[in-house]
């Protein structure tokens, strides 16, 4: 074993401790006819060898010198302190602080998570982390049907298609009916969610809606609107956003969302092809008996020091079992640490430089195809820092320029067929202006 | 509160780390102070460029970001030098306890060390900066490690087929039930199936996913020996039973050694046999469950495959399946589509990438009998690497002596400390022992949470406590493979010593932890009172 620290004279000892002639009479109690027939792996590799084969998988991946992908995951700067923050391995190699006395570090930064992402969306409440944003999402919506006591979930098709498909797997769950919204796709379409489909769809059947803030195709939805055509039935809004968006999008608190989710990976966390991130959940105190996850509160104690604990226990599996709000134990703790020290490190005014200088790349992206004649614009709405162009034979195109490294954000077709020819280009405070000009001169080359 | 708070030198009861506001105000006492409280408007860490020209110029052509759309509220994050924002975190890392500072013998969560060579290949820029909607073609490297990851998960549990997809063992657990329906309905009996049997000895999650998925949870007494009561399972399974969820080995450390009788019923009932993987790295090389019938599983790579658990996360729990389950696996997966797997692995298993070997993620849309995703993307990728590092670095030798360590530890530990607390199955153990402390309480009013706490003193994380729920006064110890003999040693004589106090000075037990930055926290006037943010007029929003 590649990490025993145990000397051959250790384990006689403890062989002798116990009572036993050999390991082999601990293992007495497996029945024979179930006995492992098999076992073959790989031999064991040196710390040099196992290094060598991860540098080969790492080589095998081409990580584009270029790319405008998006769709959700974000190529953010990761502020070299952050990286510095998570790697201690007082934090990295500790676990579920349920000895708070040794686990204040842990506790205190939940606590500072839980604060700064109520201050970020505007709600009075946040749990300690979901797996991503799509399961946040879809536990949201549980949530909304067990604070409305209504078996209906109605989605909009702006929503992050890799979301939606979450949502549909947790709604199956118990039963729940998933509807969708269908956004407006039309050629010279807005792109959004309208909101005389939302009034023609949702019900009083309808536990929630659940939208995007910006949308998969960047688009700014009229937020306020969705939920008030959501109140005006008694089901809950469910705003789905992006956190960097937040510096300068109205926060979710301020038009009436009702509980809000999100990817936390802008904040801080690596791509990684696709995880782990962090699943942001924030609602409103009303609600907080029905909200799935770990929460940390603040208290003193027997001395009057003040300190922190997981608190609110009684909704969660440990203590509930089947009457439990969610399954979740394990989270993403040391994520939701990348996403505390991540919004610290940059403050108001970095997140609103990061979002300002995404909105404004985007923009450039959008005017250099446009001016150079290669595609317009699909939607005709506002977009955030993501925008949906049509460019013809972009199938091929796209696969042309990521032969030569550069990523053309995301093909939509695949998602949505009625988008055919239209690419979704994203853009952070990452892009430079090289970047667009060496997409641009790509794209026309691929003519 | 003033950030001008100054380290004292200790207060009465030695916390040599407390602060203390400048006023003196004893009810003020705070360990480190919130980042909010080191905000200065204008203060700054990171700083990015200016909009470039080009940028600003583009703008006036394109649409612009409705006014009605704008925040409103100012954004109040905190404001604060690089330097101070890592002095607090560091700070606040002193505070805890930690695999990398101490014994951290915490039952059922297989806190093993966390290598760092993993860490290494995690943070390699060829993987970390792989975006999970790259094309195929981009990011072989990240699908072959995937494929890989499953099929050594395959041989290690001796299942068909592993989705990686699932972020946490609960994770799993969901998967595996949302599976387990879809199998069910696919033989027309969706309907009439609708109970999922529990040991009473089970996990919480296990009971809370049944729940989840729509099913009735039924509780499976113990026997006398601790393990499931075979006749109380007979009976309970029948015609509506959808799955038997059990642990194994179970939550008292134990191997269900019927396991084959219990797996043969399941079948007969024609239900679905679960094996909730938390306990795995007991029986690494010993017992596969997929040779002995079970039908589908979870891994919990954060305990058993060594990815740090990261103060409650990220984890990873992959499940595996029998074939039957196979086609109902979440989508999409990771699929060798050029090249022969014996060659690829053979290679892969000796360094080489193969000639010729292309990878794919499967078309979503090409298996409609999977129960579909159930988070983003593929899973938690970079635990992935972690734990493909660590089963490489073990080799299938290693992986078999990490077994036979753990449960070496763990019968040493079940041996030398049986005459200081009760020990309710006095058998041979896995990778755990559950002693009792209900001596303690009854003889000197000393509870295991008096207990735990007292060994927090010594720079020791307790084990977990009253849990499983069967045990009055539960401590589950798991010692892992990778603590020295001299560490388990020093743990028995703390764990003699306080058994000792507790009959000698049991009010001083009480009184423990005294040397921790705080002492026991009012955890019941933490949840009457919800204190749950930072707020700047220091108001908290009422719960209903």
């Amino acid at each position: 074993m590649a990490y025993s620290p145990h000397t051959s004279a250790d384990r006689e000892r403890m062989l002798a401790a116990i009572g036993v002639a050999s390991v082999d009479d601990l293992f007495a109690d497996i029945p024979e006819a179930v006995r492992a027939s098999r076992f073959e792996l790989p031999p064991p590799l040196s710390e040099q060898e196992v290094r060598a084969e991860l540098a080969r998988l790492a080589g095998r991946n081409r990580i584009p010198a270029i790319s405008f992908l998006g769709a959700g995951v974000y190529r953010h700067l990761v502020p070299s302190v952050v990286s510095e923050v998570i790697g201690r391995s007082e934090f990295s190699t500790s676990y579920t602080p349920y000895q708070p006395e040794v686990s204040q570090g842990t506790l205190q930064s939940i606590y500072e998570f839980q604060s700064l992402i109520c201050e970020l969306t505007g709600m009075e409440v946040a749990s300690a982390s979901h797996y991503d944003g799509a399961t946040a999402t879809a536990e949201a919506a549980l949530m909304a049907c067990r604070l409305t006591r209504r078996g209906r979930v109605a989605v909009s098709t702006a929503v992050n298609p890799q979301v939606r498909r979450v949502l549909t797997t947790y709604c199956a769950g118990p039963g729940i009916e998933l509807v969708e919204v269908p956004a407006d796709l039309a050629q010279g379409g807005t792109g959004l969610t309208p909101l005389e489909a939302v009034a023609q769809i949702v019900d009083e059947g309808f536990a929630c809606l659940v939208a995007q803030q910006p949308n998969i195709f960047g688009g700014i939805e009229p937020m306020a609107d969705l939920a008030t055509a959501a109140h005006a039935v008694g089901a809950q809004l469910v705003a789905v956003v992006e956190p960097t968006s937040l510096a300068l999008l109205e926060a979710p608190g301020a038009y009436g969302a009702d509980i809000v989710a999100a990817e936390g990976q802008p904040l801080g966390i690596p791509p990684s092809y696709g995880g782990p991130y962090v699943g942001l959940m924030a609602a409103r105190m009303e609600s907080v008996r029905q909200m799935p996850g770990r929460l940390v509160g603040a208290t003193r104690d027997g001395e009057g020091r003040k300190g922190y604990v997981l608190t609110l226990q009684a909704r969660e599996q440990h203590i509930r079992r089947e009457k439990a709000a969610s399954n979740i134990c394990t989270n993403q703790a040391l994520c939701a640490l990348a996403a505390t020290a991540y919004l610290t490190a940059v403050g108001p005014e970095g997140l609103r430089e990061v979002a300002e200088l995404s909105v404004a790349q985007a923009r450039h992206v959008a005017a250099a195809i446009e001016a150079a004649g290669l595609g317009v614009l699909r939607f005709s709405a506002p977009y955030f820092a993501e925008v949906a162009i049509r460019i013809p034979e972009a199938a091929r195109r796209h696969a042309a320029l990521a032969e030569q490294g550069i990523v053309a954000g995301l093909l939509l077709e695949r998602e949505y067929p009625e988008l055919a020819d239209t690419l979704l280009l994203a853009a952070t405070e990452l892009t430079r202006d090289d970047d667009i000009d060496a997409l641009v001169t790509a794209l026309e080359r691929s003519r | 509160m003033s950030v001008l708070e100054r380290p004292t030198a200790g207060d009465a009861s030695g916390r040599a780390a407390a602060f203390q506001s400048p006023d003196g105000g004893a009810e003020l006492t705070i360990v480190e102070p919130l980042i909010f409280d080191a905000s200065r408007p204008g203060r700054r860490a990171v700083r990015f460029p200016a909009a470039s020209a080009a940028a600003a110029a583009a703008a006036s052509g394109q649409p612009a970001l409705p006014a009605a759309a704008r925040r409103t509220a100012a954004l109040r994050l905190p404001e604060v030098s690089e330097l101070d924002l890592l002095r607090h975190f560091n700070r606040l890392s002193h505070l805890n306890h930690a695999i990398d500072l101490g014994f951290y013998p915490l039952g059922s969560c297989t806190m093993k060390y966390n290598p760092k060579v993993n860490e290494w290949a995690a943070r390699l820029p060829g993987l970390a900066d792989s975006h999970p909607l790259d094309p195929d073609a981009l990011a072989q490297g990240s699908l072959e490690l995937e494929w890989l990851l499953s099929e050594l998960l395959r041989e290690i549990s001796g299942l068909a087929a592993v989705s990686l997809q699932p972020a946490a063992g609960a994770h799993g657990e969901l998967t595996g039930m949302l599976m387990t329906r879809a199998y069910h309905r696919s033989r027309g009996e969706g309907e009439q199936r609708t109970r999922v049997l529990v040991p009473d000895s089970a996990h919480g999650t296990n009971p809370a996913t049944a729940s989840m998925v729509g099913y009735t949870a039924v509780t499976i007494p113990s026997n006398a020996r601790g393990g499931i009561d075979l006749e109380a399972l007979r009976g309970a399974l029948g015609p509506d039973t959808a799955a038997l969820m059990i642990t194994n080995p179970s939550t008292l450390g134990i191997f269900e050694d019927q396991i084959d009788q219990v797996v043969a019923a399941v079948h007969e009932a024609g239900a679905i046999a679960y094996m909730d993987g938390a306990n795995l790295n007991a029986i690494l090389g010993r017992f596969r469950p997929g040779e002995a019938g079970f039908d589908v599983m979870h891994f919990n790579l954060h305990k058993t495959f060594s990815t740090p658990h990261g103060g409650g996360g990220p984890g990873a729990g992959p499940v595996g399946v029998s074939a039957r389950l196979a086609p109902f696996l979440p989508a999409p997966m990771p699929m060798l589509v050029a090249g022969d797997p014996d060659e690829v692995r053979r290679n892969a298993w000796a360094g080489r990438s193969t000639p010729g070997a292309g990878f794919a993620l499967e078309d979503p849309a090409a298996r409609p009998t999977s129960i579909g995703k159930v988070r983003a993307f593929t899973g938690n990728f970079g635990m992935f690497v972690r734990a493909y590092t660590y089963i490489r670095s073990n080799g299938g030798s290693g992986l078999r002596e990490v077994s036979d360590d753990a449960v070496l530890a763990a019968n040493y530990l079940r041996v030398r400390l049986a005459g200081a607390y009760d020990l309710p199955y006095d058998r041979i153990c896995k990778h755990e022992v559950v002693f009792s402390g209900r001596r303690q309480k009854r003889e000197h009013g000393v509870t295991t949470l008096d207990i735990a706490k007292a060994i927090l003193d010594h720079r020791i994380h307790p084990p977990t406590i009253y849990f499983p729920l069967i045990v009055e006064e539960a401590l589950m110890i798991e010692p892992t493979e990778t603590e020295t003999l001299e560490t388990l040693d020093a743990f028995v004589e703390v764990m003699q010593g306080i058994a000792d106090q507790a009959a000698a000075d049991p009010d001083a037990l009480r009184r423990a932890p005294s040397t921790t930055p705080v002492g026991r926290l009012d955890e019941a006037a933490a949840a009457r009172r919800p204190d749950l943010r930072h707020t700047f007029d220091g108001k908290q929003p009422g719960a209903a």
